[in-house]
């Protein structure tokens, strides 16, 4: 670690894995309650419980998010963070109101959360994945301000790299688009608009941004590849991800009482989102095989190449299957949809902030790379936690599938309930991969405190071919 | 890539893609908000809709269903529910009233609201307004939503 306020983002990156577990115990309760209708009821409804596994989800990836950031901005930029204090005080700031917001879902009802929180003022309360109370939502954007001031501050002052610039323009971006969030009209169809100026420019806009730029920053460091070459590719997908996405986000103008124009607009721009992904799977195997060091922390190598993968298969494959308005007429809001933002979510955001905690941790802990037996373990929960959101997400598409066809297609369609009786060995299976899922998680966990023996420093593979010949 | 393939030109393709498609998109919200007022059931949207919006949100409502299609996939598709309940909204009142306070045993149960009169016609208004809309291809595909 070059620079001594780097060490901050070690907060960020514990409270990030902290949340992680309780996002995933979430999620296998919810998993139990499609089989189980009343498990938990009334004590912890179903949407209780779905809020508290979204936003635990959103609020740690801002957590990996803001301390890859402080990790990476200060060596970029060659210099200290602008202000460290300022990030330490924003981290307790941003985790106190978060657990208080948490612990308001599920210790009383959220309608009396509205009230204690006096969300009347101005309400922006019960809206999808923007369920925070409106309190919490200013806290987000008082943390997110003086986050961006800090980093930009360390950029502006420093040296200005194309990761440190890209990844400071898509933090701005996630701070400007989520001033929508404000923004709750009583017209339903302009609710529903501009909601998705926060959740699909975020997820399919500027958080491509950040992750890429997260992504390109962990490949220099582990491959030694030269930065022009890197920087070439990070632009060429930002700029695909930006051509597909923002127009784009006209596959969710189908149904919701918008301009029949969107029905091509939205088919033809989202069927060109797979390709950034694409992109960043080519890039992370052609970087690492051009790799001039082998890094000794080869789980980093592997998490950095897995999110590239797993993002294209859930984001780019899953997305495609049901963006087209033909298909998305009888896709939409059923298990397919929720499939997709299985795989989507965690191949792209949960995996790049695991793949630079990866890197990153160690050195913040003094050392290169974990050791061997650490590694083992942090790849063998790699595998658990990949390989079981595969099946997760297959059985949510069979699920959906047969959703489709019983509700949707046939010739007589069933009610919802009836066919959601007929899922029921889908949705166990699901919930056994997601048990399967936090048994990696927990592996994961134990990673950081596994003893074994330690490994060599970084070997120059120029260097090693100039010996050998 | 080839080395014909500057870094300089992956820089402008971002820069000059990412700018011109987001004033695309600007131009194309500003037509949509023009346009919808075709589409949108504003003529029906009255306070008491606004209202039983309010409510809806307060409760959480789409932590388990869907509303035109998004949401959570736990429970039954509103968009539609005006029509599915033979266009009464004394049917949605009745539904929503009778949940009992501790569910179904082993099905997946609605809560108990305690809404008062005056507030189950206020969501109920908010239902068949949503309803009203008009939606591409008549979405959803048939009245089970």
């Amino acid at each position: 670690m070059k620079y001594q306020s780097q060490s901050i983002a070690r907060l960020y990156f514990i409270a990030a894995i902290a949340l992680f577990i309780g996002q995933i115990l979430f999620g296998v309760t919810m998993g139990l309650q499609y089989v189980w209708g009343d498990f938990l009821f009334p004590a912890i409804p179903f949407n209780v419980a779905r809020m508290v596994h979204t936003n635990l989800l959103i609020v740690w990836l801002l957590f990996g998010f803001m301390g890859a950031a402080y990790y990476l901005i200060p060596e970029e930029s060659e210099r200290e963070l602008f202000a460290p204090w300022l990030a330490k005080l924003m981290f307790w700031i941003f985790l106190v109101a978060g657990a208080l917001t948490i612990l308001g879902y599920l210790l009383v009802p959220y309608a009396t959360l509205a009230e204690m929180t006096m969300d009347d003022l101005l309400p922006t309360m019960g809206r999808e994945f923007l369920e925070q109370p409106t309190i919490t939502k200013i806290g987000i954007v008082i943390v997110a301000l003086a986050f961006l001031f800090n980093i930009g501050m360390t950029i502006l002052t420093g040296r200005k790299t194309v990761i440190n610039l890209v990844l400071l323009t898509g933090l701005t971006g996630l701070a400007v688009f989520f001033l929508f969030a404000f923004y709750v009209p009583d017209n339903l169809v302009l609710d529903k608009y501009f909601w998705w100026f926060v959740v699909h420019l975020w997820v399919e806009g500027v958080w491509e941004l950040i992750m890429a730029s997260m992504l390109a920053y962990v490949l220099i460091k582990v491959t030694g590849v030269d930065r022009e070459v890197i920087e070439k590719w990070l632009y060429i997908i930002i700029a695909m991800a930006l051509i597909s996405g923002l127009v784009g986000t006209g596959h969710h103008f189908f149904w919701i009482g918008t301009p029949d124009y969107w029905q091509w607009l939205g088919s033809i721009f989202s069927a060109l989102e797979p390709i950034p992904f694409f992109m960043m799977t080519l890039f992370a195997f052609n970087v690492v095989n051009k790799r001039r060091r082998n890094h000794p922390n080869k789980a980093a190598v592997l998490w950095a190449l897995g999110t590239a993968v797993m993002a294209f298969l859930g984001a780019g494959v899953w997305g495609f299957l049901h963006t087209l308005a033909p298909v998305n007429f009888y896709t939409h809001g059923t298990q397919i949809t929720a499939a997709h933002g299985h795989m989507a979510f965690y191949g792209a955001y949960v995996m790049v902030n695991l793949t630079v905690i990866s890197y990153a941790m160690p050195i913040i802990r003094g050392k290169q790379a974990n050791n061997e037996r650490a590694q083992v373990i942090e790849m063998w929960s790699f595998w658990l936690m990949t390989v079981s959101m595969v099946f997760i997400t297959l059985f949510l598409t069979g699920a959906g599938i047969l959703q489709v066809y019983l509700q949707r297609y046939s010739e007589a369609p069933l009610p919802f309930i009836v066919v959601q009786e007929k899922l029921a060995l889908f949705y166990w299976l699901r919930e056994f991969a997601g048990l399967v899922f936090l048994v990696g998680l927990i592996l994961y966990v134990y990673s950081f405190f596994a003893k074994g023996k330690e490994v060599e420093i970084v070997e120059d593979l120029d260097m090693k071919k100039a010996v050998t010949s | 890539m080839r080395e014909t393939f500057t870094k300089g030109m992956a820089r402008n393709i971002y820069y000059g893609g990412g700018v011109f498609f987001f004033l695309v998109l600007i131009g194309l919200t500003v037509d949509t908000v023009t346009t919808i007022p075709k589409t949108d059931n504003r003529d029906n949207l009255t306070e008491q809709v606004a209202a039983g919006k309010r409510l809806w949100e307060k409760n959480d409502c789409i932590g388990c269903h869907t509303l035109l299609g998004e949401g959570a996939y736990f429970a039954p598709e509103l968009g539609n529910v005006y029509t599915r309940f033979g266009k009464s909204t004394d049917a949605i009142k009745g539904f929503i009233k009778s949940r009992p306070k501790n569910g179904i045993p082993g099905r997946r149960s609605m809560p108990q609201f305690n809404f008062t009169d005056e507030q189950l016609e206020e969501l109920a208004q908010f239902l068949k307004y949503v309803d009203g809309i008009k939606t591409a291809r008549n979405w959803p595909p048939n009245v089970q939503g």
